[in-house]
């Protein structure tokens, strides 16, 4: 692992303009992507998960719009050398650089594939698409090249695949499919969005270990999303933890199972039931739920549910900000950073 | 053949226990497949096959499988919201008397309905969204004859207390209210009339993680108030593990285990219901399990494999496996497993915490 990121995402910032007000999605998220790694991001629905990624592809749509922040990438297309970072959030949309850039260095795994294959074109002919947008090829090489892909993934059969359509397909291998056309040109980084959400526990399984077994392989970076911690843990080296837009922690994988600092962290983990729990307990419950959106906010966004918040109204007025408590773990919360003393 | 001795076996007429509720024996749902202008039948989905089990009063049942083992329909059937093809449900009612639900006319269930209750999947969809709670909750009241205003608000503010909403917010819509709030109206609304037995399909999976729990205490909670029963279909093991005391797998129309759940987590009997376990991703990194998920997809009910229908992905299967396929047997007390091999397997279950 070398200790230079792929990718940097920096203070980024993410509104919605809508007829109600403004919707603050993403709100100053920073994280890191290191090669050859895989981050987690866990949240619960409306967190900004989905919102964050969006913005990494440049994929937000009015009237959305990343009002601030950078997302630098190391890109070998665009960066003159290897040193040197692109900031996506300055590149014009629509443009060019970011076509060549999507699909290409950058791939993403949508949620559902069945929503994200077309339903009139067969596999091979999306598969054959992806793969002449980005590299010189005849149709022929296109063609082998995505056998190839389809083989990797697990699909049996895979010539005879290329001619179906993705109806055809169960929900299983239309996700190894949708991995495989992700693949195709190498990404440095692949994006997955919930790609194991819309499946069945058993077909979770294979996917998970094909995403394992591919990420080590080619050893691509990837950043997964999810709202199931146990994939999580399963799967990813380092993890983010957000919230209403925000990130509430960061740090490795072992550390935020183990040694979790923020309240909601802590929250979350003992409330999840798991294989283990014993049976017909209790389980201890995050009070409330999570606030609507448009509601205005100052502080701590976990403020109204948190067990842990400080007295004198320190976390309802003023925010915190996300801090290193050591060299790998960072968390936004006063409880670490020198206590109840209002600074 | 094995599948009718099963059923010559278990159709007579033998005496239900009396910590009994219901009694469910060899119930079928087939759904025709149609084709062509005369809309012929050509094939049947199974998406039910012979399916036995029981209810004690004041337990939990767990029901739990993939997509499209059948689990949603064998919980439909029990309710006659959908007609079974065949086989025999047997209600112990309020009064003690025993029916067979499957032979019931239309009229005849209307009383049953309100013993029985339902809670949805989705509280988004399950409720109108033109009614306030005050109707919503209200209706099966007005329904069943509580035609008195008055009454019926005061019976609905004690509903809406009893899942910890606030009765202030009767007149609201459900629009108002977050998803975990709205599961909690729709459990007051399957409460209004005092059922006995509750069916509940996947009632937390469209919650996120921190309101799944809220509403799986309440569930809790209210069973040791109102000695209900429940009927938990679910795919999640982990949420079926913590709310059931029985637990039954389904695979392709059929249970292939059913037994106490720590028994089944702990002692699985049947390969089916080991890869289920081993499946479940362990919300901890330093357990990242080395197990080898199972091959090859879910089969579908419409053309179900030959014999055991877990047999194509077994890891055990022999030729038995493949012809025939096997009984629900009681090998231990009220642990039923449907495996030609299970005596002299061991499977692995889950590992207890450390």
């Amino acid at each position: 692992m070398t200790n230079q990121p792929l990718l940097e995402v920096r203070d980024l910032q993410t509104v919605f303009e809508l007829d109600e007000g403004t919707v603050k999605a993403v709100d100053g998220v920073s994280f890191d992507v290191y090669p050859g790694r895989v981050l987690g991001i866990v949240g619960e629905s409306g967190c900004g998960k989905s919102v964050t990624i969006k913005s990494v592809l440049r994929l937000i749509e009015e009237p959305g719009r990343i009002a601030n922040g950078a997302i630098r990438f190391r890109s070998k297309i665009l960066g003159n050398s290897s040193a040197e970072m692109v900031d996506l959030v300055q590149l014009p949309a629509k443009s060019a650089q970011l076509r060549a850039l999507r699909g290409n260095e950058i791939a993403l795994i949508p949620q559902e594939p069945m929503a994200a294959f077309s339903p009139v074109h067969t596999i091979g002919n999306q598969l054959m698409e992806v793969i002449q947008l980005h590299q010189p090829v005849s149709n022929e090489e296109a063609k082998k090249i995505a056998v190839n892909r389809l083989k990797e993934v697990g699909v049996p059969n895979p010539e005879g695949a290329m001619d179906r359509y993705s109806w055809e397909l169960s929900g299983g291998l239309r996700q190894r499919a949708m991995i495989g056309m992700a693949l195709t040109c190498d990404p440095l980084l692949l994006i997955a969005d919930e790609p194991t959400t819309a499946i069945d526990v058993t077909t979770q399984a294979q996917v998970l270990s094909l995403l394992r077994k591919l990420q080590q392989e080619h050893q691509t970076s990837i950043i997964f999303i999810t709202h199931d911690l146990g994939v999580i843990a399963q799967l990813a080296d380092d993890v983010v933890v957000m919230y209403l837009g925000k990130v509430m922690e960061s740090g490795p994988v072992d550390q935020i199972f183990h040694n979790p600092q923020h309240p909601y962290t802590r929250a979350l983990l003992r409330s999840i039931p798991t294989v283990h729990t014993k049976n017909r307990s209790r389980l201890p419950t995050i009070s409330g739920s999570i606030p609507h959106p448009f509601q205005k906010r100052s502080g701590c966004p976990f403020v109204a549910r948190c067990q842990e918040a400080l007295p004198q109204q320190k976390c309802a007025n003023q925010a915190p900000v996300l801090k290193a408590i050591n060299e790998h773990q960072s968390v936004s919360c006063f409880l670490h950073q020198g206590g109840g003393n209002v600074s | 053949m094995s599948v009718e001795s099963t059923q010559s076996k278990l159709t007579a007429n033998t005496p239900m226990p009396p910590e009994r509720l219901l009694d469910v024996k060899q119930l079928k749902k087939y759904f025709p497949i149609r084709k062509g202008f005369f809309k012929s039948v050509v094939g049947q989905v199974r998406s039910v096959d012979g399916v036995t089990f029981h209810l004690n009063q004041g337990e939990t049942l767990g029901l739990v499988g993939e997509s499209g083992c059948g689990k949603t329909t064998t919980s439909r059937c029990l309710l006659r919201a959908i007609n079974p093809t065949s086989g025999e449900i047997r209600y112990r009612q309020a009064d003690g008397q025993l029916v067979d639900v499957t032979k019931l006319a239309s009229d005849e269930l209307r009383p049953l309905r309100r013993e029985m209750q339902m809670i949805f999947q989705d509280p988004f969809a399950s409720l109108n969204p033109r009614m306030n709670l005050l109707d919503l909750v209200g209706e099966p009241l007005l329904v069943n004859g509580v035609a008195n205003r008055k009454e019926r608000s005061d019976r609905v503010a004690d509903l809406l207390r009893l899942v910890g909403l606030r009765p202030e917010y009767m007149r609201r819509f459900p629009h108002a209210f977050s998803g975990g709030q709205r599961q909690r109206i729709v459990i007051a609304r399957a409460l209004a009339l005092n059922p006995r037995l509750v069916v509940a399909d996947e009632p937390v999976s469209a919650l996120d993680v921190s309101v799944q729990a809220q509403v799986l205490n309440l569930l809790l909670d209210l069973q040791e108030q109102l000695k209900l029963t429940y009927l938990f279909v679910a795919h999640d093991l982990s949420v079926v593990r913590h709310i059931s005391d029985r637990v039954a797998v389904m695979y392709v129309g059929r249970i292939v285990e059913m037994s106490p759940t720590d028994e089944l987590f702990l002692a699985p009997k049947h390969p089916y219901t080991a890869a289920l376990l081993s499946a479940v991703p362990v919300a901890d990194p330093r357990i990242r399990s080395k197990m080898q998920p199972l091959e090859g997809d879910v089969p579908s009910p419409s053309n179900p494999p030959s014999g055991c229908h877990f047999h194509p992905r077994c890891p055990f299967a022999t030729e038995l496996c493949r012809q025939q396929a096997p009984d629900l047997e009681e090998v231990q007390p009220n642990h039923f497993v449907a495996c030609h091999r299970q005596a002299e397997l061991s499977l692995l279950g889950v590992s207890e915490p450390t």
